[in-house]
């Protein structure tokens, strides 16, 4: 039995005018760290929502630890940790306040779970008397991690929880989470930041309320089909706009300082990376080949839906 | 249980926290007490007059010194001339002349009439129509202390007397009126925001996501209104009997209940505006705006019920502070017990009942 299973679910907003999640389907196993990988209004908070029992689906099934999201919603809010997108703890109560008060609702006590989120706890504990609107962004998301943890939760819902958190603390956040994977909690993440990809163990890629790829990173971009390419030159602009005409051309994006392009024919890619700067004859060129990235690979799949 | 005590501790946190909440909860009912006790009154007194005195002789001096000693009146000095008198109506000095003719001892000596002008200004009809009872009865009353009439053998002379108020201090009209009228504003409008502002930070979502029961929320959040409003309802008590001298006839314990029951109906219908509302500010302005005017119009204590329409008179039996002012007017002022008040008594709890029955049925277990 997977930790959360999701089948065809499907969620409109506004009478059905607004398609925000487009049947999704996919499967977090026990104890894995399962990544919701995609840009804002994909649809990663609308699924959290739904598999948190907060939102009814229009269409389809999902369970969480088996129980069904719409029948065993009361079982399921008992059993699960939600942190939401948004910081959704008491701004006016003290860290320690905050804590005490969801420990308590979820009929357990600080001292029983205190294994749990103790390395975590340690790093806020200097600021225990501290209200909690006063915190800093990644202090925040610390003690907001610590409640959701309080009750030893069999699966983890976080929503975006390094959004808006500097480099450092996501880093430290993300070492948490693999830590509390280690003590067996399933773990759904979602995150729009690319790089944190492969630290889940799979991910989902979501656009538009539509799934386009589950598996491992290591898959993912090893399923990346075609040699890829990095160029750049003086007149970045205009190499991206000759490259994006050019007829050998599959596709061709900006990728940092460089340009990322992969040709139709994968063939003779060195040749042809030579004849279009024969062709064009850019000022400072250089080019080199390139491991894809996943976010290599969320743009060919995004352009292969979007035709 | 422990949630429940957990939740009601967090809930007086939020309410001890906030000043601004503080501030309306204890600053709103005193300063309403305070201004409808001494600065806002109904009464007239201290009407500015003055006197022209034309006869300057021994009754003309008496009946001014008359006007000197009562406290409706306050004497400005003596007019000396006619046009004097206007002017000194538009400077907006007296609002009220009193003119003795040149011969009105002699007149009344004579012919045993005599005249006395009283000059008003009657721009404010209420002021005026007082301020000339007032003079006529004490005229009158002179009359009758210094000259018995002998030829009159039968008389009818009125004993007044005004029940339940007989110093007709006006505070008694206003306090119970004042009590009914902040308690449905004060603890419907802080009640109206406390669910829906968990709604609007977001929390209301990781509370959803928990083990707790709708009950428990609405419970929660109407207790420290609860006792903050008792706290409130003794301090009004307090401050009406040693500031403004009403009395409280009636059984203490009763009234005390009575208000602890009208409490929880605000309460109750405040957290059904809160269910029904997604903003803090809706739920603000139907609280404040929506019960301000009905609770004015309808209470009873500033227009009578009687005289409405049958259309208002039928409104005004959905509005829970009519029956409250009923039951506090018959129990603080009359001294009442409960057998006079059962009827209203009941139609509050009913409504109690009913309000936190809707409330609860409305919590959203989910988002939107």
């Amino acid at each position: 039995m997977p930790a959360v299973s999701l089948q065809h679910i499907s969620k409109t907003y506004n009478k059905g005018t607004v398609k925000a999640v487009n049947s999704v389907s996919f499967d977090v196993n026990k104890g894995e760290l399962f990544g919701l990988i995609g840009p804002d209004g994909a649809g990663k908070t609308t699924i959290f929502r739904i598999l948190t029992t907060v939102l009814l689906p229009d269409q389809g099934e999902a369970t969480v630890e088996g129980l069904d999201v719409v029948k065993d919603f009361k079982t399921i809010r008992r059993k699960v940790g939600y942190m939401p997108g948004k910081f959704s703890l008491y701004q006016d109560l003290t860290v320690s306040e905050n804590l005490t008060f969801f420990a308590t609702i979820f009929k357990t006590s600080i001292k029983e779970n205190y294994d749990l989120i103790k390395d975590i706890y340690d790093q806020i504990k200097p600021f225990s008397d501290r209200p909690a609107g006063k915190l800093s962004g990644g202090m925040k998301q610390k003690l907001a991690l610590c409640c959701a943890l309080i009750h030893k939760p069999d699966v983890l819902f976080l929503d975006e929880p390094t959004t808006g958190v500097d480099a450092v603390s996501r880093k430290e956040f993300w070492e948490m989470l693999q830590r509390l994977k280690q003590q067996g909690i399933s773990i759904l993440v979602s995150t729009p930041y690319m790089d944190e990809a492969s630290l889940c163990d799979r991910i989902a890629l979501i656009q538009n309320g539509n799934i386009l790829s589950v598996d491992t990173p290591q898959n993912i971009i090893s399923n990346f089909p075609a040699p890829l390419y990095a160029a750049k030159a003086k007149n970045f602009y205009q190499l991206l706009k000759d490259f994006r005409s050019d007829p050998a051309v599959e596709s061709c994006y900006a990728f940092g300082e460089y340009l990322h392009l992969t040709f139709k024919d994968a063939g003779n890619c060195d040749q042809l990376m030579q004849q279009l700067r024969d062709k064009y004859q850019p000022a400072e060129f250089e080019y080199k080949k390139t491991v894809p990235t996943i976010e290599d690979s969320f743009i060919r799949l995004m352009q292969q839906t979007i035709p | 249980m422990k949630q429940l005590l957990a939740f009601i501790r967090k809930e007086f946190h939020h309410v001890f926290r906030d000043k601004r909440t503080l501030l309306i909860l204890f600053g709103l009912p005193v300063v309403q007490i305070l201004l409808f006790g001494f600065a806002l009154s109904s009464e007239v007194k201290n009407i500015g007059i003055a006197v022209l005195d034309n006869a300057q002789d021994n009754n003309s001096r008496q009946l001014t010194d008359r006007l000197q000693t009562n406290s409706y009146f306050l004497v400005k000095p003596a007019i000396h001339s006619y046009p004097e008198i206007e002017e000194r109506f538009k400077k907006g000095e007296i609002k009220c002349a009193l003119v003795f003719p040149a011969d009105f001892s002699a007149d009344m000596e004579r012919s045993g009439k005599a005249q006395v002008q009283v000059i008003a200004d009657a721009s404010d009809p209420n002021t005026a129509t007082i301020a000339v009872n007032y003079i006529s009865g004490m005229v009158n009353s002179y009359l009758q202390q210094t000259r018995p009439a002998p030829h009159l053998n039968y008389q009818i002379l009125p004993q007044l007397r005004l029940l339940y108020n007989e110093e007709q201090n006006g505070s008694l009209n206003f306090v119970p009126g004042v009590i009914a009228l902040i308690f449905m504003i004060v603890c419907t409008a802080l009640t109206s925001v406390s669910v829906v502002r968990e709604k609007e930070m977001g929390t209301m979502e990781v509370l959803l996501v928990s083990p707790f029961s709708p009950i428990m929320v609405l419970v929660a959040k109407a207790i420290p209104y609860l006792v903050l409003s008792i706290i409130n309802f003794i301090l009004i008590i307090l401050l009406s009997v040693y500031l403004l001298d009403v009395q409280v006839r009636g059984n203490f314990l009763l009234l005390f209940g009575e208000s602890v029951l009208f409490i929880i109906t605000c309460l109750a219908l405040g957290l059904l505006i809160s269910n029904l509302t997604n903003s803090q500010q809706t739920a603000m302005l139907i609280s404040m705006m929506g019960m301000m005017l009905p609770t004015l119009l309808f209470t009873g204590f500033l227009f009578p019920i009687e005289n409405m329409p049958i259309p208002l008179q039928v409104i005004s039996r959905i509005v829970p502070s009519r029956y409250y002012y009923i039951i506090i007017k018959a129990v603080m002022l009359k001294g009442l017990d409960f057998s006079y008040i059962w009827k209203e008594t009941l139609v509050l709890a009913c409504m109690s009942v009913g309000l936190l029955g809707i409330a609860l049925a409305k919590f959203k277990t989910r988002l939107s």
